[in-house]
């Protein structure tokens, strides 16, 4: 081994953590703000303005809301299972951010190119479910207690759902790696998979609802019932930690859309046709646009429909959203092998 | 699933609340004591012993159909009155649109009475109430206990001869919850 | 080896205390659920702490003094119980209020309902999580607590009702908001109704849920809209009809399914209806006065004593010394401490310090007490000399006025010796006030009949066999207040 090659290996290195640090601080000012974005668009589909008060039109709120949560007291139950209830929120939330290496922003932006990139974003979301279930249990309290179980059955359910929707989208592209499925995208004649893979995508919307326990299956926190679910006991910045990894749970499902139906940073071949100079956007603004709608369907599903009742939730995703993933994958299968 | 909004009208012709007295006179002669009138409301002051069987014939009998218990609850007449105690029950038919009172005499030596529970489930809360408040316990009860005030409280706060400001002694509780706040108030909230 | 094996896994229903501090108990109810799984096996609720012994308090106040209670049992709709209370008391009384008192009742009363319902369907459905018909309920009922805060200056607690009639007239931008309210308040039930009313999922968490037959609903004492949803015809407003609901024309929706769906549509019936009642009630109103004109039992018109007490007349008062037995009332009565003296010795008003209340005047008991009408600055001397002239008779008619409102407040109206039980329709179902009189001017007993009280005992009933998240749905339908509940 040559000076040259461990320069190299150290240049890398060197890329890669400032990379990391790029994607992390883009990404916690982005999860600070879909807060906000959150709160404005559900205020106004309310009827009422949302943060006013802390700089223009509340835009320092996500701000002062994080100043808030990191002074205040941390508050540890005296029954709870300490070393494992301090342990449940950082698996939570590292598991939701290490998710965030695989997707590619755009072309060639990715900070891992692994060729199993779904694959891992299914293996983070499925270890922040421990996240969940181990605080629950740690809490020493019936209602986390209630919601720790009620998310790890929901987590598991919806992830069989959630990883057949896409089993589609990779036969369709032949590959696990996220940005081959861009570029498969781009190469194919709709410019996204949402158009033939319509089921998929639809099984896939709602199982990336479940999945990140919004509204109506927000069933581990269901506020009226568990009063707060799993983190019920948490306060202060362990919290916060539990709060920032259900957004980024969300930027993650997101983005997943986005890539794996959207596609990604391109446009459709059939739009740049007909609109060329569309090309000259930068293929970021594409990808964020593709995240911010569909964040914005997320919020849009919480501000108009009440909430599922646990078993009718279970039926959903074992009686309907798995047998029509299944049945998606054999026709996919079919006229992949028959065209 | 569907809700019909309905005219009501009136199906039977009201029964004039004396005739139904005179009834319950003629079926229980050796119970009634007095029947008073008092602006169209009618009272039947009834020995307790029967009870029971004087509230299932109004609940049961088709002429009468008590079906809707209005209201439960104990009077305290202390030094007006003799016996002391009184479990007035305000019944209502909903079919026939009549109501009538019946008041059931309850000594001070023997604060006892027949529970109703079986004829109106309704009427459970009400007694546990009117044991809370009187101290008028009812035989049979599936579940008296006190309910609106703590299991430890001492005294029945309705009745005449307990004080408006409450009792001397405070109740237990309350120190019990003084004492958590203190113990609380020296708790180092630092670690 | 089995049996071993079984008493280790032994399985227990999980115990879990739903309340007192919960989002979704609607107050301080505590439940007791024991549940296997997710399943309910038994509830076991525990009300009581917000008790406040309204009842022991009611027998210790005039009947008058009594009404601002009733705004503290269901404070959601506080002018329903105040309705309630005085059509009680004024039929203990032997009283009626004016025609058009009677009608401002009943569109009070009937605004009172579609501000409990709002409230009812908001939280119903935000526990059901439906988060945005709250706030859109919320807009309407706002609407509805600022024409009250017109009428009386309250929002919450109103006590605008008197035994008698009502406190005084509605302004006329009252009844032009109203009429605008109720024009449009039927475009906003639509509203409502399009995010919950055929959403599937709500449809999947109401109907079904909490289902009892009509039998078994009049057995358990329900009432009001939660008995109506099992099909049963029992609305006071019609079957007794107090205030002006015999004269006006409006139908009582049942329900045909006996459950929570069922309900919540009789509830958004009654909003329609309510709305048709007030609007027909603003075209029916009557002119007139607003308080009954009873000496014995309702309080004169303040206007009457002005004579007196109005600061502008500068009245000095005077303690003749024949008369005067220094018995040391008016010097206890006097808020300014202007009257000196010694006990059974004349006492002296020091017209100084005087502040011309003519508290001194209502207590005294011998009639020591004169008025000077223009004698305010005078000297001692000249004050003796001019008490010895007669009044006028606006000022000893004004004086005697005041001398009944003071004993009136005092001792309260003598009611006439009798009881009596009389029901309202409220919003949540039957308000029932029992009241035994004993001839003084306090009720001996004073029952109330509280519809969320009966409604919280029925729970166990509806919740067994249901889901956890079914409680919330269970505990909504009911309608309940914890303050009419535990009083």
């Amino acid at each position: 081994m040559t000076i040259d090659t461990l320069i190299n290996i150290g240049i890398n290195i060197g890329i890669t953590i400032i990379n990391i640090a790029i994607v992390f601080a883009v990404a916690m000012l982005h999860v600070a703000y879909a807060t906000y974005f959150e709160r404005k668009v559900i205020g106004h589909m309310q009827v009422r303005l949302g943060p006013m008060r802390v700089g223009p039109h509340g835009l320092l709120q996500p701000f002062a809301d994080g100043l808030k949560l990191f002074f205040k007291e941390d508050i540890i139950p005296e029954d709870a299972d300490k070393p494992v209830f301090y342990i449940a929120p950082i698996i939570f939330l590292v598991a939701a951010l290490v998710s965030l290496a695989v997707i590619p922003y755009y072309q060639g932006f990715v900070i891992a190119d692994i060729n199993i990139g779904i694959l891992f974003i299914f293996a983070m979301s499925s270890l922040g479910a421990y996240g969940i279930v181990i605080s629950g249990w740690s809490s020493n309290s019936k209602y986390a207690f209630l919601g720790g179980l009620r998310s790890a059955a929901q987590v598991i359910s919806y992830e069989i759902a959630m990883g057949l929707s896409l089993v589609g989208v990779m036969i369709m592209a032949g590959s696990l790696n996220l940005t081959e499925i861009v570029n498969a995208q781009h190469e194919s004649p709709y410019g996204m998979f949402a158009i033939p893979q319509i089921i998929g995508f639809v099984v896939f919307v709602i199982a990336a609802v479940a999945e990140t326990n919004r509204t109506p299956f927000d069933l581990p926190e269901a506020e009226s019932e568990l009063v707060a679910g799993y983190f019920v006991e948490y306060s202060g910045f362990r919290f916060a930690l539990f709060f920032l990894g259900e957004y980024i749970g969300m930027f993650i499902m997101s983005s997943l859309a986005a890539v794996c139906f959207l596609g990604g940073w391109t446009i459709p071949k059939f739009v740049t046709n007909v609109l060329p100079f569309l090309t000259y956007v930068p293929g970021i603004i594409w990808f964020l646009i593709k995240v911010y709608a569909f964040i914005f369907f997320f919020y849009w599903i919480r501000a108009t429909v009440p909430r599922y009742r646990y078993d009718q939730l279970m039926a959903i995703g074992w009686k309907i959203l798995i047998p029509v993933a299944l049945v998606n994958i054999l026709v996919t299968g079919l006229v992949k092998i028959l065209l | 699933m569907a809700v019909i909004e309905v005219r009501m009208q009136p199906t039977y012709k009201r029964m004039e609340p004396l005739e139904i007295a005179e009834k319950i006179k003629e079926s229980f002669p050796m119970d009634v004591v007095e029947v008073t009138s008092f602006r169209d409301q009618v009272s039947i002051i009834v020995k307790k012993d029967n009870i029971v069987d004087i509230c299932r014939y109004l609940h049961d009998d088709p002429n009468l159909s008590f079906d809707h218990l209005q209201d439960l609850c104990g009077a305290d007449y202390l030094g007006k009155k003799e016996p002391r105690f009184e479990v007035v029950y305000n019944l209502y038919s909903i079919k026939y649109r009549n109501s009538i009172r019946v008041k059931a005499q309850v000594p001070e030596d023997d604060p006892r009475i027949r529970t109703v529970t079986s004829i109106w489930a309704g009427a459970n809360w009400h007694e546990r109430e009117c044991f809370d408040m009187f101290g008028i316990k009812f035989k049979g009860h599936p579940d008296l206990r006190r309910i609106l005030l703590p299991e430890d409280w001492e005294g029945y706060p309705l009745r005449k001869d307990y004080p408006l400001e409450g009792p001397e002694k405070e109740w237990s509780g309350f120190a019990d919850a003084i004492e958590t706040a203190k113990k609380y108030r020296e708790f180092d909230w630092e670690g | 080896m089995e049996q071993q094996v079984e008493k280790i896994l032994e399985t227990r229903e999980l115990n879990v205390n739903m309340g007192p501090q919960h989002p979704a108990t609607h107050g301080v109810l505590r439940l007791v659920l024991d549940i296997d799984g997710e399943t309910i096996v038994k509830v076991t609720p525990y009300v009581g702490y917000l008790h406040r012994g309204i009842e022991k308090l009611g027998e210790s106040l005039t009947y008058f003094q009594g009404l601002p209670l009733t705004d503290r049992l269901d404070y959601v709709s506080a002018m329903s119980n105040n309705i309630g209370y005085v059509v009680a008391v004024e039929k203990l009384f032997g009283i009626e209020p004016p025609e058009r008192a009677k009608f401002i009742r009943t569109i009070v009363g009937e605004m009172s309902r579609i501000s409990n319902h709002l409230l009812w369907l908001a939280t119903h459905a935000l526990d059901i999580g439906a988060m945005t018909v709250f706030l859109y309920c919320f807009r309407e009922r706002e609407w509805i607590l600022d024409l009250f805060e017109m009428i009386c200056g309250a929002r919450l607690t109103v006590t605008y009702p008197r035994v008698g009639g009502v406190r005084n007239d509605v302004p006329q931008e009252f009844l032009d908001s109203l009429y605008k309210f109720t024009e449009e308040f039927p475009t906003r039930i639509p509203e409502y109704e399009t995010l919950i009313d055929k959403n599937r999922i709500w449809l999947k968490r109401t109907v079904g849920i909490g289902v009892i037959s009509a039998e078994e609903a009049i057995n358990w004492g329900l009432t009001g809209p939660t008995l109506r949803g099992s099909g049963v015809q029992y609305d006071i407003r019609k079957h007794t009809p107090y205030d002006a609901y015999d004269k006006v024309d409006f139908e009582v929706p049942i329900g045909t399914n006996c459950d929570t769906y069922d309900r919540y549509r009789c509830r958004m019936h009654e909003l329609r209806q309510s709305n048709k009642i007030i609007k027909q009630c603003l075209e029916k109103l009557p002119p007139g006065p607003v308080m009954a004109d009873t000496p014995k039992f309702t309080l004169p018109p303040k206007d009457k004593m002005m004579p007196i007490t109005h600061p502008t007349k500068e009245h000095a008062y005077y303690i003749d010394e024949k008369v005067c037995k220094g018995c040391g009332m008016c010097l206890r009565a006097c808020p300014a401490k202007a009257i000196a003296g010694e006990k059974k010795k004349p006492h002296k008003i020091d017209q100084t310090i005087c502040s011309q209340c003519a508290n001194c005047l209502v207590v005294c008991k011998f009639k020591g007490l004169k008025i000077v009408p223009g004698g305010k600055g005078l000297s001692e001397d000249k004050l003796k000399e001019l008490a010895a002239f007669p009044l006028p008779e606006e000022i000893t008619k004004a004086a005697e006025h005041l001398v009944e409102h003071f004993t009136f407040i005092k001792r309260g109206p003598r009611a006439p010796e009798g009881e009596i039980y009389v029901a309202t329709e409220v919003p949540k179902g039957e308000l029932g006030f029992y009241f035994v009189s004993d001839g003084s001017g306090k009720p001996y007993r004073m029952r109330i009949r509280a519809p969320s009280f009966i409604h919280a005992g029925a729970l166990p009933r509806l919740c067994v066999g249901h889901l956890v998240a079914d409680v919330i749905a269970n505990i909504g339908t009911i309608d309940i207040v914890l303050g009419e509940c535990d009083r």
